[in-house]
């Protein structure tokens, strides 16, 4: 229940100790030599147990978790904005209302990712920060434009197809946060699949306007899509670490591989055709070979010089920078309650006995 | 420069019945706003039908380091347990 | 379908399009907001707020259409109309401006929209009850949200005092229209199908004041009324808006989504 549910956060215990779990777990045990906490924590990880934000934790793993899981965060949110590109001009009320939902629901990920980052003792204000500033990356797939209705479809059926297959063994990741807030997120991810593919669907068997357009989505996504799961195992800088660690479970070139073994048949069923003339059944290996990728354009779009780079992050900066004002009002406000609360006489102050709020539903 | 909000942790009651979980967290200047971004983030697909919002700064948490002291001693005590204790056959209701 | 044979379904489809568009258009505003909001919470919220309208509007346009009887489905409506075509009133029209100038728009129309659908749970007509009672509910906490804003807002920062302010001040004229003596309205509701709108106005007026003095705000005042959304007559930003919400669906006539 509490795993099911749960997005993860030991906020607290992070904002209380996790900053300087090391430190501070360290120094407050005398008696355990670091030798003897990192025997603990090779144990846990071995004995395929979840780490725990106030968990002794090597720097190292500390790190690799806040890299990935706040470039996972920064991926949701960056991801609306192609999207949401569409919203106001989606072809029917019914695509309009999904659409939004979804987009909406990158916004939560975001934050239920977020909160997972900050168990381990960083503010998100930081990590919005480092992600303004390009410190910090986000998946190189959203810088690449929408320009048709169509790519909708696309981005919803290969751009979360692909990340289902990456997050569905991060359910069972080491650190029990990020694993927690990514059983919330494939339970609503299955959803922004179904339907891109549905648009797509429709689209295929529209009229040959649509069916074009669809096509040319996939000719345009398809590339990209694969680039999603990283470089090849060969030159993947993180990757064994990782894996030592659980935070990942399978290989790249693996989980590119079952990507493509999914899609293919999928492609099939839509009518549509994959744009790689060595994409064939190899029955020997039993999957499906495909042509070489082009990572030239990968680096290139990771060191910035994609079509939308600097856009995106413009964009995102920009609001930003516009709700600055905002926040700081929330804020200025609160303040002014708490003063007015604490200038009551302290028999008022009972009836308040908790600093817990409460809303219950009708 | 730029305003981080302070951080709540959000736990929900998601049917009458249950305890309230703890499902994540918000940022949110108060506690009337962590308890709308808590209702519009965690309850979106009906998950909820009463929710909490505490400081996470107020949370107290136990420390791994203090494991096994805390819950170790309660490991042995299996006469805590009604499995611990045998009933001759054939008694019934106990 | 209307429960009376004697109300002229004509008029009812008009009253369900004066309110199926406000929902609608005001939902196309918010949606601008995604990704642009303040705080990710917010953008979270923004979108809840639009969903919930443009749920509405699917229920409005769908009713209005049938009828009408003349086969129009709620796409044919949204997409296919031109602008002169639509019921909204002004104020839902107006953009977003900065995030004052939204919640402002959103705290004068989502009382209006409470005290309306609360009176409209009694209506005559089953499908209004219906919807009433269901929207009600959505947009008591849209309501909310708006003063909870308003009020850290009014009360916040010297800077977002002045925005609130001007939020309120630009918007004021534009509520008028809310209340004013529709004839479609006015003769639904002498059969009790529709709520005459101008007897939403005390309750109204009274909500808002107390918001905005529990904000430190200054009620705005002044005498320019404008209006004309109910006949079709919009402000120019509006062709822009309708233009863009249409694009796509005119650009493909007769496909499916």
């Amino acid at each position: 229940m509490t795993a099911e549910g749960s997005a993860g956060t030991e906020g607290a215990a992070g904002v209380a100790g996790a900053a300087g779990a090391e430190a501070a777990a360290g120094a407050a045990r005398p008696g355990a030599a670091p030798r003897e906490l990192q025997a603990r924590f090779e144990e846990l990880i071995a004995a395929d147990e979840r780490v725990e934000p106030r968990d002794w934790m090597p720097e190292a793993y500390r790190k690799t978790l806040v890299r990935q899981i706040a470039q996972h965060a920064h991926s949701e949110i960056i991801g609306m904005q192609p999207e949401g590109n569409w919203i106001t001009r989606a072809p029917s009320l019914r695509r309009k209302a999904i659409l939004l939902a979804k987009v909406q629901d990158e916004a939560g990920h975001g934050l239920y990712l977020y909160a997972a980052a900050e168990t381990l003792g960083v503010d998100r204000a930081d990590l919005l920060d480092a992600l303004h500033t390009g410190r910090q990356k986000y998946s190189s797939i959203f810088n690449y434009p929408t320009l048709t209705w169509a790519d909708i479809g696309a981005i919803g059926w290969l751009v979360d197809g692909a990340a289902i297959i990456n997050q569905i063994p991060l359910q069972r990741c080491s650190y029990g946060p990020y694993a927690r807030a990514m059983v919330r997120i494939c339970k609503e991810e299955s959803f922004h699949q179904r339907q891109g593919f549905e648009l797509l669907h429709d689209l295929a068997h529209g009229t040959p306007e649509q069916h074009a357009m669809a096509q040319d989505a996939l000719d345009r996504w398809w590339w990209p899509s694969l680039m999603m799961f990283g470089p090849p195992d060969a030159e993947s800088a993180h990757s064994a670490q990782s894996m030592a660690w659980r935070i990942k479970r399978h290989s790249n070139d693996d989980l590119r591989q079952r990507f493509v073994d999914i899609s293919a048949p999928q492609a099939e069923a839509l009518g549509l055709t994959i744009p790689d003339p060595d994409l064939r059944w190899n029955e020997e290996r039993g999957h499906y070979d495909f042509g070489e990728i082009d990572w030239s354009e990968f680096q290139e779009v990771l060191a910035g010089n994609g079509p939308c780079n600097r856009q995106r992050v413009a964009q995102r900066v920009r609001a930003h920078e516009d709700g600055e004002w905002v926040r700081q009002a929330a804020l200025a406000y609160a303040a002014k309650q708490e003063a007015k609360l604490a200038a009551k006489p302290a028999a008022n102050l009972s009836e308040n006995p908790s600093e817990t709020k409460e809303v219950v539903a009708a | 420069m730029s305003t981080g909000l302070p951080l709540w942790e959000v736990f929900i009651r998601s049917r009458r019945g249950l305890s309230h979980q703890h499902v994540g967290s918000v940022h949110a200047s108060d506690a009337e706003m962590a308890l709308r971004n808590a209702r519009d983030l965690y309850t979106r697909r009906g998950e909820g039908v009463s929710i909490w919002v505490v400081p996470a700064a107020q949370v107290s948490a136990s420390s791994p380091d203090e494991k096994e002291p805390f819950f170790d001693p309660a490991a042995d005590k299996t006469y805590r347990h009604p499995t611990f204790y045998r009933i001759p056959e054939g008694v019934k209701n106990l | 379908m209307s429960t009376s044979s004697l109300v002229d379904n004509s008029l009812v489809a008009q009253y369900a399009l004066q309110l199926g568009d406000d929902a609608l258009i005001l939902s196309q505003r918010l949606s601008e907001w995604c990704a642009h909001s303040p705080e990710l919470e917010e953008d979270v919220a923004l979108a809840n707020l639009a969903l919930d309208l443009l749920g509405q509007a699917r229920t409005l346009l769908t009713y209005a259409g049938t009828l009408e009887g003349r086969g129009r489905s709620e796409d044919d409506l949204a997409f296919l109309r031109t602008e002169r075509e639509f019921r909204n009133v002004l104020l839902v029209e107006q953009p977003n401006g900065d995030f004052a100038v939204t919640i402002a728009r959103q705290l004068y129309f989502a009382t209006y929209q409470y005290e309306l659908y609360t009176a409209l749970r009694e209506s005559t007509d089953a499908e209004f009850a219906g919807l009433a009672a269901k929207a009600v509910k959505e947009v008591a906490y849209h309501r909310d949200h708006a003063v909870q804003w308003t009020l850290r807002l009014g009360d916040g920062t010297e800077e977002s005092h002045r925005r609130m302010q001007e939020g309120l001040d630009l918007l004021w004229p534009y509520t008028a229209e809310l209340f004013a003596a529709d004839s479609v309205a006015l003769a639904l509701a002498e059969t009790g199908v529709a709520v005459d709108p101008r007897t939403l106005r005390p309750a109204w007026e009274a909500s808002i004041a107390a918001v905005i003095e529990a904000a430190t705000l200054t009620m705005p005042g002044g005498s320019w009324q404008p209006r004309g959304g109910r006949a079709g007559e919009h402000t120019e930003g509006f062709g822009l808006l309708v233009g863009e919400m249409q694009a796509l669906h005119r650009q493909f006539p007769g496909a499916a989504w």
